[in-house]
């Protein structure tokens, strides 16, 4: 007996059932037949894309304009080796290491209010992940305003180290649920800390997979 | 009266610019609800509040 055991990818039918098994065949269904795009591939969309590509959602965008930069792996889902890489590229690679079914999107685009009601159309679960107020402003005022149909779950207020349980979800209508804790700025001088962010991330991510189940629990 | 952000104010005959305004609130970083109805912000000027509306002002601050 030598050398490495042969690898394996599970295959998908394989990985499907592991996650019935773990989610429950009828929520599965429905996350494997889910689409979410994620707007912003920072602190928070990283996050958002990662857990949604664990939980088996069907259908991924990823669109940044970024490359990774060294101030990123603070808090942001990429690897030393991806310096210098688009982040679209880059966590699309990730996510294929992650969720090898899963049918990923990606691209290198800057967001605009001339470009959102074109890319996101066939996105029923949007999830705005910016890093600027002026942006995160400009994509939700868009996409409620161009994407009516759209369920939108938006982040602001996740800087510093603050208490985690000032970040909580609001359902502001129909359309729009808004996670963080409001006032938390980052251009205020706070810094972005991985595990804070993450709380706000895995709150927009809980939110998209509720939408896709079809279970709202706010 | 109107509800803004589940607050009821005296503000019914203003516009939503003189609600911001008033408020404190930076265009540029805002999306307003108007009973659960995204405003357009080219309507912002133009749209005068009346008793019973129901505004939801989100003021979004950086990081993500």
């Amino acid at each position: 007996m030598s050398g490495a055991a042969e690898l394996r990818l599970p295959t998908e039918a394989e990985m499907y059932q592991a996650l019935c098994e773990r989610h429950g065949a009828q929520m599965q269904r429905k996350f494997s037949e889910g689409a979410v795009a994620v707007c912003g591939l920072g602190g928070l969309g990283s996050n958002i894309a990662v857990s949604l590509a664990r939980a088996g959602v069907g259908r991924l965008l990823l669109l940044d304009f970024d490359r990774v930069d060294l101030s990123n792996l603070n808090r942001q889902q990429y690897f030393p080796d991806q310096l210098g890489m688009p982040k679209a590229e880059a966590l699309s690679d990730t996510l294929h290491r992650i969720a090898p079914y899963c049918r990923i999107e990606s691209q290198t685009v800057r967001l605009s209010e001339e470009n959102i009601p074109v890319l996101l159309r066939d996105y029923p679960v949007i999830c705005e992940a910016f890093d600027r107020a002026d942006q995160k402003a400009m994509l939700v005022n868009t996409v409620l305003t161009a994407l009516p149909e759209a369920v939108l779950i938006a982040g602001s207020g996740m800087a510093g180290l603050g208490s985690p349980n000032k970040i909580r979800t609001r359902k502001t209508s129909e359309h729009f649920y808004l996670c963080g804790d409001g006032e938390s700025d980052s251009a205020k001088g706070l810094g972005l800390i991985s595990a804070r962010v993450a709380v706000c991330a895995a709150h927009q991510a809980t939110v998209a997979l509720q939408v896709l189940a079809g279970r709202i629990d706010i | 009266m109107v509800k803004v952000n589940g607050v009821e104010m005296d503000v019914s005959g203003k516009t939503v610019s003189e609600l911001l305004e008033a408020e404190g609130y930076q265009p540029a970083v805002v999306a307003v609800e108007l009973n659960e109805v995204i405003l357009p912000k080219a309507e912002y000027g133009s749209t005068v509040l009346k008793d019973g509306d129901i505004a939801e002002v989100v003021s979004f601050v950086g990081g993500g």
